[in-house]
């Protein structure tokens, strides 16, 4: 296995051998490495079981969790390339500087319920309702598909554009029955949302399986451009006052 | 005793500061905040990846949506009926009160529960639990959790410091007067100086081999409260989740949610045998279906007629009986029994409300759950014990300092009932934050921490790295897990004890010796050096509590005392620092009000 070791000034492939035990992962792999190679190799990683999307790699260029990337997923002579996710600043090894997504997510203008539905201050959401934005829910915060954007990944718009992980989270509130927030304009403008020309690559690599373009940005895109640009509604709007 | 700023250590200043970033945290840190208070919240993973993310099967709160005639009062019968009669009475009825409002509030800040029908807050049935009394999101509810909580708190102004690991609560002028951390990215020191610390750091399943638990559960609260001289509780209690994935090895140990049983899944052993139909105890006979057929009628619908099937047992109950049936030769190729839910429910079914099971046998295992059975055994998952704390404020024995969640003891008692932990983050996560706000804005900033006291602890701290060729930490922590895993796990027994207690104090040694090369930033062989510390101490916690309660009783059995002893009822075995000793002594719980010992008696 060859994993990259270095910082941000520095830093090479370094192969490491080992044998493959049954069922094992990649980051199994890593941690073996680590307990008995290199006890400062730098790694992120919590739950191991793919539900809190802390070990984001790049494995054999591919951005994948390390935690649900077995081994025996590549043919046994071939050597497994570990490397840290390119579209984010390198701390050290696999390890990057993620904080980025951290400050785009407190941009995102906040969850604001309509008022109540039962005297009791409660709502009613029906189960075909809350479907929708529930898949969205399901984003682990990995940022494999900020990793793989091309925007991001190799046009670094991260100052314009809030990537794939975040237009999903806008989708979680701007889809859910009881919202009433309007963020059209803020993912107009500060959200960049018109960068996306929709390539798919981020649907393809979320380990969740999130229709990520098809069900999240698409719809945002029509609600964004229904809002500013459709010169039919612009006259409707007009007619109607 | 000088008081000038230690050089090149970061200086920080608020009323609360919050140790932890799961459910319980996060919560503390919004009450707080709406409280007034300037918060500061300290993560050692990033946000929002804390161990609540993991929870799978649900939040238990008698919002009475499924059915109506629940409420707290069935709610509190359940949870210490399934504590074995060991929990804090009042925290227990707290808890059963409030958690509703709890849930519902979640629903208020964003969540998305599965819903009813009548578009209602779904609940599904669990283990020990009268009443289908889960709100759930299929089968990932600790992920929408710790999102809206993450969302609530990051737009309620708290201060997030990521990726810090808090070493001392400093204590000045006996309360507690802050958080001395580090920063794992840099390896760089910071004093959070705070007029109330708030520790909700989870659990100690790292101390174990088998274990559901993460890298982070090295039982850092319970260190910091016991070093800064705070009591502990209940630290022989610890519950080992039933179901477990077994094989293959590498997976050993990660959690299969409850929800699967609640769902319908039956336990069989390698015979094809319903086992747990010959395991229900005596305190619960009546209460459970007596057939296969009425047990299958529950499931499919008619539960007023017919009562639930005995997988739903409590924790403790189907946990010794797995390891009963296997030790007894009748278990599955790899060492665990089979868990079915393909035989229940219909496929389409199996991937609706259990998505991320699915998944995981699917991707880690290759097995097909929708077609066949999983193979799983117990897995640590939680402990019940922790910093002793007061019912209403959620304070430890040490002025200023609060512990809520996993990290507390009490609420549980002797077995902690599934979809009863995210409750009890929310309920006590709210009262641990809004009574830090008070005692901070009451009590003002603590005195000046000697910085002699920082000093000596950066010094610790950094001594690692001057042992260069010293022990692997790695190697020392896989030593301590064995020797926990094999001597103080689910049976326990006197020998056994004595001989983890002297293998501790080896340990300890191995652990002093460790040393560690390369630089301070990110690395992770530094950082397992010094959460020796903690997991040293709370194995010998463990492990001395243990000795003491010479019983069997919820997740502490005893092979040598296999019965439960009524002179050891209600009666603790605290735990605290004396100098450099750990010492034990036995201390009675208050006796509960009459009300609600009847109603205990004679069902709600």
């Amino acid at each position: 296995m060859r994993i990259f070791r270095g910082t941000r000034t520095a830093g090479e492939l370094k192969e490491y051998t080992l044998e493959a035990g049954e069922g094992m992962v990649v980051l199994d792999a890593v941690h073996r490495i680590q307990a008995e190679q290199a006890p400062d190799l730098a790694v992120r990683w919590n739950c191991k079981a793919g539900k809190c999307g802390s070990c984001s790699a790049e494995i054999n260029g591919r951005p994948k969790l390390m935690c649900m990337t077995r081994l025996s997923d590549y043919p046994a002579d071939e050597t497994i390339t570990v490397t840290p996710m390119k579209a984010f600043p390198l701390i050290r090894d696999l390890v990057t500087d993620v904080s980025w997504n951290y400050e785009v997510s407190k941009r995102i203008p906040a969850f604001k319920p309509r008022a109540p539905d039962a005297p009791d201050g409660t709502w009613r959401m029906y189960q075909y309702e809350v479907e929708r934005p529930q898949e969205f829910r399901k984003c682990i915060e990995c940022f494999l598909c900020q990793d793989v954007c091309h925007v991001l990944r190799t046009h670094e718009k991260h100052a314009e554009f809030m990537g794939p992980a975040f237009l999903v989270r806008a989708a979680v509130y701007e889809m859910h029955p009881l919202d009433e927030e309007d963020r059209r304009s803020y993912l107009r403008s500060e959200g960049g949302i018109g960068y996306c020309n929709i390539t798919k690559c981020c649907t393809e690599v979320c380990p969740e399986s999130i229709t990520i373009t098809d069900n999240a940005i698409i719809p945002l895109k029509e609600r964004v451009v229904d809002a500013s640009y459709d010169p039919l509604q612009a006259l409707w709007r007009k007619l109607t006052g | 005793m000088g008081s000038s700023p230690s050089p090149g250590i970061r200086k920080y200043d608020y009323d609360v500061i919050v140790i932890g970033a799961g459910g319980a945290g996060l919560r503390a840190a919004i009450e707080a905040a709406a409280e007034g208070a300037k918060v500061g919240l300290i993560c050692k993973s990033l946000l929002g990846k804390a161990h609540t993310v993991m929870a799978e099967g649900g939040a238990a709160a008698a919002l009475g949506t499924v059915i109506a005639t629940d409420n707290w009062r069935v709610h509190f019968r359940d949870t210490m009926r399934g504590g074995k009669m060991h929990n804090n009475w009042r925290m227990a009825q707290i808890h059963a009160q409030e958690a509703p409002d709890r849930i519902r509030e979640l629903e208020a800040w964003g969540a998305l529960f599965d819903r009813t029908d009548d578009g209602r807050i779904n609940q599904r049935p669990f283990g020990g639990h009268t009443h289908a009394r889960l709100a759930h999101v299929g089968d990932r509810t600790g992920l929408e959790m710790i999102r809206v909580l993450q969302d609530k708190a990051v737009h309620s102004g708290v201060d997030v410091h990521m990726e810090c690991t808090v070493i001392k609560v400093p204590v000045a002028q006996g309360r507690a007067a802050g958080a001395l951390a580090y920063f794992r990215e840099t390896g760089r020191f910071a004093l959070f100086r705070a007029g109330a610390v708030v520790l909700a750091t989870g659990g100690i399943g790292k101390a174990w081999q088998v274990t559901s638990n993460s890298w982070e559960y090295t039982g850092d609260g319970h260190f910091l409260a016991y070093d800064a001289g705070a009591e502990l509780i209940d630290m022989e209690f610890i519950q080992f989740h039933p179901t477990g994935m077994v094989w293959p090895p590498s997976v050993r140990g990660i959690l299969v949610t409850e929800g699967v049983r609640g769902e319908g899944g039956v336990l069989r052993n390698a015979r094809g045998d319903r086992f747990m139909f010959r395991y229900v105890p005596e305190m619960f006979k009546g209460d459970y279906a007596a057939t296969e057929q009425e047990s299958d009628a529950w499931v499919t619908g008619d539960r007023a007629k017919n009562r639930r099937p005995p997988e739903l047992l409590t924790r403790d109950v189907v946990a010794k009986a797995i390891v009963k049936e296997i030790q007894e030769g009748r278990g599955s190729p790899h060492g665990g029994v089979l868990l079915d839910i393909a035989a229940k429910r219909p496929a389409d079914y199996i991937k609706q409300k259990l998505p991320s099971m699915y998944h995981q046998f699917k991707e880690l295992a290759g097995v097909d759950i929708t077609r066949e059975p999983m193979e799983i055994g117990p897995t640590i998952h939680y402990v019940m014990g922790g910093v002793k704390v007061d019912a209403e404020t959620q304070m430890s024995t040490l002025p200023g300092l609060f512990a809520a969640g996993e990290c507390a003891g009490g609420m549980h008692g002797a077995n902690r009932l599934g979809g009863n932990s995210l409750s009890d983050l929310l309920v006590f996560g709210r009262r641990a934050g809004q009574a830090g706000a008070e005692f901070a804005k009451r009590s003002g900033r603590p005195a000046e921490i000697p910085s002699t006291e920082v000093e000596a602890a950066v010094q610790g701290a950094l001594a690692p790295f001057e042992r260069g060729n010293g022990e692997n930490p790695f190697a020392v922590q896989a030593a301590l897990q064995e020797v926990m895993q094999t001597q103080a796990g689910i049976v326990r027994d006197r020998g056994g004890l004595e001989r983890a207690l002297a293998e501790l104090d080896g340990l300890k040694l191995r652990a002093r010796r460790s040393g560690i090369s390369g630089s301070r930033e990110y690395n992770p062989g530094w950082h397992t050096v010094l959460d020796l510390r903690a997991l040293l101490a709370v194995a010998e916690m463990t492990v001395r509590a243990a000795l003491e309660r010479t019983e069997s009783r919820g997740g502490h059995t005893r092979s040598d005392h296999p019965d439960s002893d009524p002179k050891q009822e209600r009666r603790q075995v605290v735990v605290r620092r004396d100098g450099d000793r750990m010492t034990v002594r036995w201390e009675p719980q208050p006796e509960l009000p009459a009300d609600l010992a009847k109603l205990i008696k004679e069902g709600a």
